[in-house]
C-alpha cells in the first residue's frame, strides 16, 4: 500500500505557501500538515496529489493564542497542545476533555486541529466542537483572505467550501462565558476509533433554566451540525433528565443518519438518543 | 516514478543519507534504505503502531510520514534504545515479565512507552495505559505488556 | 506418567525466554527485513466471479499470468473420507476467476511503489458472472456452481448418527434447540504474510524465506507443483510475526515467488500489505450452527443432533482441506458432556469468498458456543442453574471414550468448572446484578467448559482421512565437544517459546543449563523433516520427541562417563553439569566427556560411537486439555456496547512447563477469543466485495477491550504424553464468545432475547432490544 508519486514542496512562508497552491491545485496539489488523515488515503491510493504542500516548516502557523473573545489556533497547531487548557474555563477544559477522544496520543503529536477541519470527516471530534460552538476559521489563497464560519465550511462527506487554492490558515473558537455548562460524549467500537456517534452539548442557566443551549452532533450525518429541533426543546426549561429524554428523542427524530457497516441508520438513531442525553447529563454533573 | 531527493536520517545519532522519492515512507526508508530492520510495519495505515519511532523524543507513526519530511530531524528507533551494552528498563522489563511472543509488536511498544516515560517518568498509570492502548498486539492479550511497561516506569521514577 | 519432578528442575519454572535477547533490541529476523532485486506485486481480481477475457500488461512491463506457469500444479489438496469432492486452485487464476482478491497476474520492478504503479496499470477484462456469497445461497437450487466439478456447491457432506438416536431422542422429557451463527473471521497476525525467493548460483537451488508455520510441508508441496526436484529448494521459516494457523495453509503466493526465482535466476521478495491480507489471505469460522437437544427432567442431556453449516469459500486449503471445520465440528461437538446419543449433518459449502483455513481453536470456538448457549437455554427452562446442569452432564470417568470414538484422557472438566465458579462467587453476584437492575444497569455472567483436542500425532489425523497425514515430530539432539546442545526440530514456533521450553525439558534430563541448549528450528536444511506448528501440538509432541532424543543422549552420556570414571553406568548420575559416581565426589565434567567422546574415541572401544548425536521420534494418539471460562460483562442497552468487568480462566494443560510462557498463550488466546465475541467480522456485500479492508473497519482489541484476565491452574499430568503436558495454544481462544453471550444473555433476560450470534456487536444487540419492544 504505496501511495501514488506526487511532487513534494516545502515552503517557509505563507506567501510561498499560496503561490505553490495557486500553481498546483489545478493539478490536485493538496496541503500536508500532520498527515494523520492524509496519508493513509494516499496508501489506499483513494488520494493521490500530484503535489503535496508541506507546511510544516512554513513559519508563523504554530500560534496558539486567547485573542480578546476568541481562542486562535494556526494551520500546524498539533492535537496534543490542547491536553492541557489552552484557554480559561471553560473552554479549555472542554477542549482537553475532548482531545482525549482523538485516536491515539501518536496521532495526536502530528495531526492537526486545522487539519481536522479541512478534512472534513463526519467523524471528527473538532469539527463538531467548531460547529457547535459557533467558530470561523480563515482561508488564505494567493487571491487574498476570507473568514468562512464553521457552520457554512462543512458541505458534507470530506468536503468543505475551501478553494482547491485555499490554505486554512487560522481557526477561532470563541471563549465561552465562565458560567457556560458543557459536556461531551462519544460512542466508538473501540477506545480511539471513529465516533459512530457523539453529541456536545452548552448552555448557561439563568434562574434555574437553560438559555442559549446548544447541542451539537457528530458522526451522525455528513457533515456535523447543530439539532435547533432538540435546542428549542431545551431553551427555558430546568436540566432535567425528562427534558433532556425529549431532546434527544427530538434529535434522533431530527438527524438523517449515515447508514455504513458498522451502524444502520435506525442504529445510528438509537446511538443519538444515547449520546446527546448523556452529553447533557454531562453538562449538569 | 518521481524524482528522488537527498534525504539526511539522523537515525539513532548515526547520519544515513539516502536517495529516495518524496513517497517513501519513514518508516520504508529506515528498514530498507538505512538497513535498520527492527522497526516492522503492519498495517501502513496508521492503526497498529508496530512502526513507532520517536522525533525528538515523540512517538510518531513512521508510516504516516514520508522519509522528506524527517530530513535532519532527529529519530530514535529500537536500535537505539539500549544505551551501548546496557540494555534500557523497558528492554528488560519485557523480556522480565514475557511482554512478548513473536516480538513483531514489540519495538512499537517499546519506542511508544520510552518515549512516553522519558518525557514525564511520574505519568499516571491511568494515562500510561491510555497511551499503551494506541498500539495492537496480536500475541499477548496485553496482560504482560502492562506490566512490563509498570515496571520499567517504576523503575525509572525511582533513577 | 510417574516422572515427579526434582526441585531444582527447570521444567515447571518461569524462566526468560532464550528468544527474547534479539527480538526486544530490534534484532529479529523477519521476513520482510531482506531486500531482493526485484519486488512483486499481485493483480488481484476485483470481481468474485466471471470469466477471464483479457489481461494486458503496460508496455514493457514483466507481467506473468497462468499461461506462463504452464506445467506448474494447481493446489489440490486430498480427503480420503465422506465423499470429499476435490477442487484445484491454480496458482494464477485460469480462465476463470472465484473470489475478490484471487491472483490473476503478477509484476516485477524494482521497488515494492513501482511494482504497485505497475499492478495498477494492468488492465484487466474479466465477463462478470452472478456470484454466491453467502452458505444458504449457495445451497440453492438454482445456485452458480462455484466449481462446474462439484455438484450443489457441497464440498463435503458427512453424515454421523449413533445407532438408537431416534429412539433415545423421542424418549427425552423436553427438546430444547438453539442456532448459533459465528461470522467470518481473519486471523490478523501483525505480520501479514510474505516470502523471499533467491536462486543461489553457486549451488543452483533456490532459497525461499517466507512467512510460514510449515516449512519442511511447504517445501515439499511446492517443489511438487512446479515439478522441482525437493534437493533444489530450501524453505526458511525465520522469525514469523504471529500465525494462529494463516500461515500454516499453502499461499498460491508462495508458489510464484519460487517460480520466479528459479525462472529469472534472481530474488524476488512479496510483502503481502494490510488490505491484501484482509482480503485474499485466509479466512475462517463462518459456521451456523443448529443444535437441538434431548434433555431429561434432571438436565441430564441424553440425544444431540446437530446440523453444521460451514461456508468453506472459493477453494479448498492445503494440507487440511476445507473440510476441516465442518468435520472437526462433527466429530468434537458432544464437547465434554456425556452424551451418548449422537446424530450430525456437516457440510462444507463452496462459495465465491476467500478460502477459509484453520484458526485458532478452527471449529471449537463455534461447537463451544453452540453447545454452552443450549446449555444455558435448557437450564433455564428446566429451572436450573447454569452451573447445576453442567455439573450433571460433565464428564468424570476416564478415560472416556465419546459418541464419536474420541478418547477422552484424565482431566478436571469438573473440578475447573467448580473453581471458576467458586471464584465468581455466583451468590454474590446475583445480589449485586439484582441491585444494579434496580438502578437500568444489566450485568450478566456467562460460564463456558469446553474440551480442546491437542498433541495428536499420526493416527488421529489418519482417522481424518487427509492424504497429507501429519503427526509426528522427530527432533535430533547433538552435543558438540565443548558440551553445548544444538536441537533441530520439525517443529516451526512463532511466538509460542519453544526454544525455552524444549530447552528446559532437555535441560533437566541433561544436568545443564538452558543457555547451553540451542533450539534450531525453520531451516530446511538445519533440521529434521517435520509437519510445523499448529494444532496446539509443538510443545507435546516437538517436546516429547525431544525428551525421548535426550534421554538418549543421556544414556550415551552415562556410558561414556562410566569408562571414563571406571565405574558401573548405573552408578553414575548427571548432576549440574557433571557426571557423577553416585554417594562419592568422583565426577567429571560433562563438556569432558563430551569433549572425550569426539576426540578420545579409542578410549570407548568399539561399543559406543564416536560423537554424541541421538534422534527421536514421537507420534503420540493425543490428549484433551480443558478449562472454563467465566465473563462477568454489564451491557448498555442504549447502545448495545458490551464491557467485560472480569475473565477467569480455570485451564487444566496437565504438566507446565514454563508457567510464564503458558498464561501468555491463554491471555492471546482470550484476547482473540473476546475479539471474536464483540469486534471483528469479514463482511462481505451481496456481489462479492470486502468491505473490511483496513484495520478501522475489521477491528482486532486494543488494550482497552481486554480485562485483566484472571488465571487458575491445574495439572492433570497427561497418561499419553511422555513429557505429561498436554497442548493448550488454541484453549484461550475457544471459550471466550461460549463465556461472552451467556454473560450477555443473563444480563439480558429480563428483555426475552437470545443473542447467539457473533461477534455480538452493538448494533445486533440494539436490534434484538428494539425487536423485543425492549424501551430504554
Amino acid at each position: 500500500m504505496k501511495p501514488a508519486p506526487f511532487v513534494y514542496h516545502a515552503p517557509k512562508t505563507v506567501e510561498e505557501t499560496v503561490a505553490i497552491l495557486a500553481e498546483v491545485a489545478p493539478e490536485d496539489g493538496r496541503v500536508l500538515a500532520g498527515g494523520q488523515s492524509l496519508v493513509p488515503t494516499m496508501a489506499f491510493r483513494l488520494a493521490r496529489p500530484a503535489h503535496l504542500v508541506d507546511i510544516n516548516q512554513v513559519a508563523g502557523l504554530n500560534r496558539l493564542a486567547v485573542d480578546g473573545d476568541a481562542l486562535s489556533i494556526g494551520a500546524c497547531v498539533r492535537h496534543a497542545a490542547f491536553h492541557r487548557p489552552v484557554a480559561p474555563a471553560p473552554l479549555g477544559d472542554l477542549l482537553a476533555f475532548v482531545v482525549r477522544h482523538i485516536a491515539h496520543y501518536p496521532i495526536r503529536t502530528r495531526g492537526t486541529f486545522c487539519g481536522s477541519l479541512a478534512h472534513a470527516d463526519p467523524a471528527s471530534e473538532w469539527c463538531v466542537v467548531a460547529t457547535t460552538l459557533g467558530g470561523e476559521i480563515k482561508a488564505r489563497s494567493a487571491r487574498g483572505t476570507r473568514s468562512i464560519a464553521a457552520a457554512d465550511l462543512f458541505q458534507g462527506l470530506m468536503s468543505t467550501a475551501l478553494e482547491d487554492d485555499e490554505l486554512l490558515e487560522e481557526a477561532r473558537l470563541p471563549v465561552l462565558p465562565p458560567d457556560t455548562r458543557w459536556g461531551f460524549y462519544e460512542f466508538s467500537r473501540r477506545a480511539g476509533d471513529y465516533a459512530l456517534a457523539m453529541a456536545l452539548a452548552t448552555f448557561r442557566l439563568a434562574d434555574g433554566v437553560m438559555v442559549e443551549p446548544r447541542l451539537g452532533l457528530g458522526g451522525v450525518e455528513a457533515s456535523p451540525r447543530r439539532i435547533s429541533e432538540a435546542e428549542a426543546l431545551l431553551t427555558g426549561k430546568p436540566p432535567e433528565i425528562g427534558i433532556f429524554r425529549k431532546a434527544a428523542e427530538a434529535a434522533a427524530d431530527a438527524v438523517d443518519p449515515l447508514e455504513d457497516i458498522q451502524a444502520s441508520g435506525e442504529y445510528r438513531r438509537d446511538l443519538v438518543r444515547a449520546v446527546a442525553r448523556r452529553a447533557l447529563e454531562r453538562a449538569t454533573a | 516514478m518521481t524524482e528522488k531527493a537527498e534525504v539526511t536520517l539522523l537515525i539513532n545519532g548515526r547520519r544515513h543519507v539516502v536517495r529516495v522519492e518524496p513517497r517513501r515512507t519513514l518508516a520504508d526508508a529506515i528498514r530498507d534504505d538505512c538497513r535498520l530492520t527492527g522497526t516492522h510495519i503492519g498495517c501502513e495505515h496508521g492503526v497498529c503502531g508496530a512502526c513507532t519511532v520517536l522525533i525528538a523524543g515523540e512517538p510518531v507513526r513512521s508510516c504516516l510520514m514520508f522519509a522528506i519530511q524527517a530530513d535532519g530531524r532527529d529519530i530514535r528507533t529500537v536500535e537505539g534504545l539500549a544505551d551501548g551494552g546496557d540494555l534500557h528498563p523497558l528492554q528488560r522489563a519485557f523480556m522480565e515479565h514475557h511482554g512478548l511472543q513473536c516480538g513483531f509488536c514489540t519495538p512499537g511498544f517499546l519506542m511508544l512507552a520510552a518515549g512516553v516515560l522519558e518525557r514525564d517518568p511520574n505519568i499516571s498509570d491511568a494515562d500510561l495505559i491510555e497511551v499503551l492502548s494506541s498500539n495492537l498486539c496480536r500475541c499477548t492479550g496485553y496482560q504482560n505488556i502492562i506490566k512490563a511497561v509498570r515496571a520499567a516506569a517504576a523503575e525509572m521514577r525511582a533513577k | 506418567m510417574n516422572r515427579r519432578l526434582r526441585r531444582d528442575a527447570w521444567v515447571g519454572r518461569s524462566i526468560r525466554r532464550l528468544e527474547d535477547p534479539a527480538l526486544v533490541t530490534g534484532q529479529g529476523r523477519f521476513t520482510g527485513d531482506l531486500t531482493a532485486a526485484h519486488f512483486v506485486r499481485f493483480v488481484r481480481s476485483p470481481v468474485a466471479t466471471g470469466r477471464i477475457e483479457r489481461i494486458t500488461a503496460p508496455q514493457g512491463a514483466t507481467l506473468i499470468t497462468a499461461a506462463d506457469l504452464n506445467g506448474v500444479k494447481p493446489i489440490r489438496p486430498m480427503l480420503h473420507k465422506f465423499g470429499y469432492m476435490p477442487v484445484e486452485q491454480p496458482i494464477l487464476a485460469f480462465e476463470v476467476v472465484r473470489f475478490v482478491g484471487e491472483p490473476i497476474a503478477v509484476v516485477i520492478a524494482a521497488s515494492e511503489e513501482e511494482a504497485e504503479d505497475l499492478a495498477e496499470s494492468v488492465e484487466v477484462e474479466i465477463a462478470e458472472t452472478t456470484p454466491v456469497i453467502r452458505a444458504e445461497d449457495a445451497l440453492a437450487k438454482t445456485a452458480p456452481l462455484v466449481h462446474a466439478s462439484v455438484p450443489g456447491n457441497i464440498l463435503i457432506e458427512a453424515r454421523y448418527s449413533t445407532p438408537d438416536f431416534a429412539a433415545r431422542r423421542n424418549a427425552a422429557h423436553r427438546l430444547v434447540s438453539i442456532e448459533v451463527r459465528s461470522h467470518r473471521q481473519n486471523a490478523t497476525p501483525l505480520e501479514a504474510r510474505g516470502g523471499h525467493a533467491a536462486y543461489d548460483p553457486g549451488s543452483r537451488r533456490i532459497v525461499f524465506t517466507c512467512a510460514t508455520q510449515t516449512p519442511h510441508l511447504t517445501r515439499t508441496a511446492i517443489a511438487d507443483l512446479i515439478g522441482m526436484p525437493e534437493a533444489e529448494l530450501r524453505v526458511i521459516a525465520p522469525d514469523v510475526g504471529g500465525a494462529f494457523g494463516q500461515k500454516m495453509s499453502l499461499s498460491p503466493e508462495y508458489v510464484v515467488l519460487v517460480w520466479l526465482a528459479r525462472r529469472l535466476r534472481t530474488s524476488v521478495a512479496w510483502r503481502e500489505d494490510r488490505r491484501e491480507n484482509l482480503i485474499a489471505s485466509f479466512h475462517g469460522r463462518d459456521q451456523a450452527i443448529r443444535l437441538e437437544g434431548g434433555f431429561e427432567q434432571s438436565g441430564k442431556l441424553v440425544a444431540l443432533s446437530a446440523d453444521i453449516s460451514a461456508n468453506i469459500g472459493a477453494y479448498s486449503c492445503f494440507p487440511t482441506t476445507g473440510a476441516v471445520e465442518p468435520l472437526m465440528g462433527l466429530a468434537e461437538l458432544p464437547g465434554p458432556y456425556d452424551i451418548r446419543a449422537y446424530s450430525c449433518l456437516a457440510r462444507g459449502v463452496l462459495t465465491h469468498t476467500c478460502p477459509i483455513a484453520p484458526y485458532r481453536g478452527v471449529t471449537r470456538p463455534v461447537i463451544t458456543l453452540a453447545l454452552e448457549r443450549l446449555m444455558d437455554r435448557a437450564a433455564a427452562l428446566l429451572g436450573l442453574d447454569p452451573i447445576e446442569i453442567r455439573r450433571r452432564n460433565l464428564i468424570d470417568r476416564f478415560p472416556y471414550i465419546s459418541a464419536t470414538g474420541l478418547e477422552f484422557d484424565a482431566a478436571s472438566y469438573r473440578e475447573a468448572m467448580e473453581i471458576a465458579a467458586a471464584a465468581l462467587d455466583a451468590a454474590a453476584f446475583r445480589a449485586r446484578q439484582r441491585q444494579a437492575r434496580s438502578q437500568g444497569r444489566f450485568l450478566g455472567v456467562g460460564f463456558a467448559t469446553f474440551s480442546e483436542r491437542t498433541g495428536y500425532g499420526t493416527p488421529a489425523f489418519a482417522a481424518r482421512g487427509m492424504e497429507i497425514t501429519p503427526g509426528w515430530e522427530k527432533v535430533e539432539l547433538a552435543m558438540d565437544p565443548s558440551g553445548f546442545v544444538e536441537a533441530r526440530i520439525g517443529a516451526s514456533p512463532h511466538g509460542q517459546g519453544l526454544r525455552t521450553t524444549l530447552a528446559q525439558i532437555i535441560a533437566d534430563e541433561l544436568a545443564i543449563e538452558p543457555d547451553r541448549i540451542a533450539v534450531v528450528h525453520g531451516d530446511t536444511d538445519r533440521t529434521p523433516y517435520g509437519f510445523g506448528t499448529f494444532a496446539s501440538r509443538s510443545l507435546v509432541i516437538a517436546g516429547g520427541a525431544a525428551l525421548l532424543a535426550a534421554r538418549k543422549v543421556r544414556a550415551k552420556l552415562i556410558k561414556l562417563a562410566s569408562h571414563l570414571l571406571e565405574a558401573a553406568p548405573e552408578d553414575i548420575v548427571l548432576e549440574a553439569g557433571n557426571a557423577k559416581v553416585a554417594g562419592t565426589d568422583r565426577l567429571i565434567p560433562i563438556a569432558t566427556v563430551a569433549r572425550a567422546a569426539y576426540h578420545q574415541a579409542h578410549r570407548f572401544g568399539h561399543e559406543i560411537e564416536p560423537g554424541i548425536l541421538e534422534a527421536a521420534t514421537y507420534d503420540p494418539p493425543g490428549t484433551f486439555s480443558n478449562a472454563c471460562h467465566a465473563a462477568i460483562v454489564e451491557v448498555d442497552i442504549e447502545t448495545g456496547r458490551v464491557t467485560i468487568e472480569k475473565f477467569l480462566v480455570a485451564e487444566d494443560a496437565g504438566r507446565l512447563i514454563n508457567p510464564m510462557i503458558v498464561d501468555g498463550q491463554i491471555h492471546g488466546g482470550v484476547a482473540q477469543g473476546i475479539g471474536n465475541a464483540l469486534l471483528e467480522e469479514i463482511i462481505y456485500d451481496e456481489t462479492g466485495n470486502i468491505l473490511t479492508t483496513t484495520l478501522a473497519d475489521y477491528l482486532p482489541p486494543t488494550l482497552r477491550e481486554i480485562p485483566p484476565i484472571e488465571i487458575r491452574h491445574l495439572e492433570t499430568l497427561s497418561e499419553n504424553t511422555v513429557t505429561g503436558a498436554k497442548g493448550l495454544g488454541e484453549g484461550g481462544a475457544i471459550g471466550p464468545p461460549a463465556a461472552i453471550l451467556n454473560a450477555i444473555n443473563d444480563a439480558l433476560s429480563p428483555f426475552g432475547v437470545s443473542i447467539d450470534e457473533i461477534p455480538a456487536t452493538p448494533r445486533r444487540i440494539r436490534a434484538a432490544l428494539r425487536a423485543a419492544g425492549a424501551t430504554t
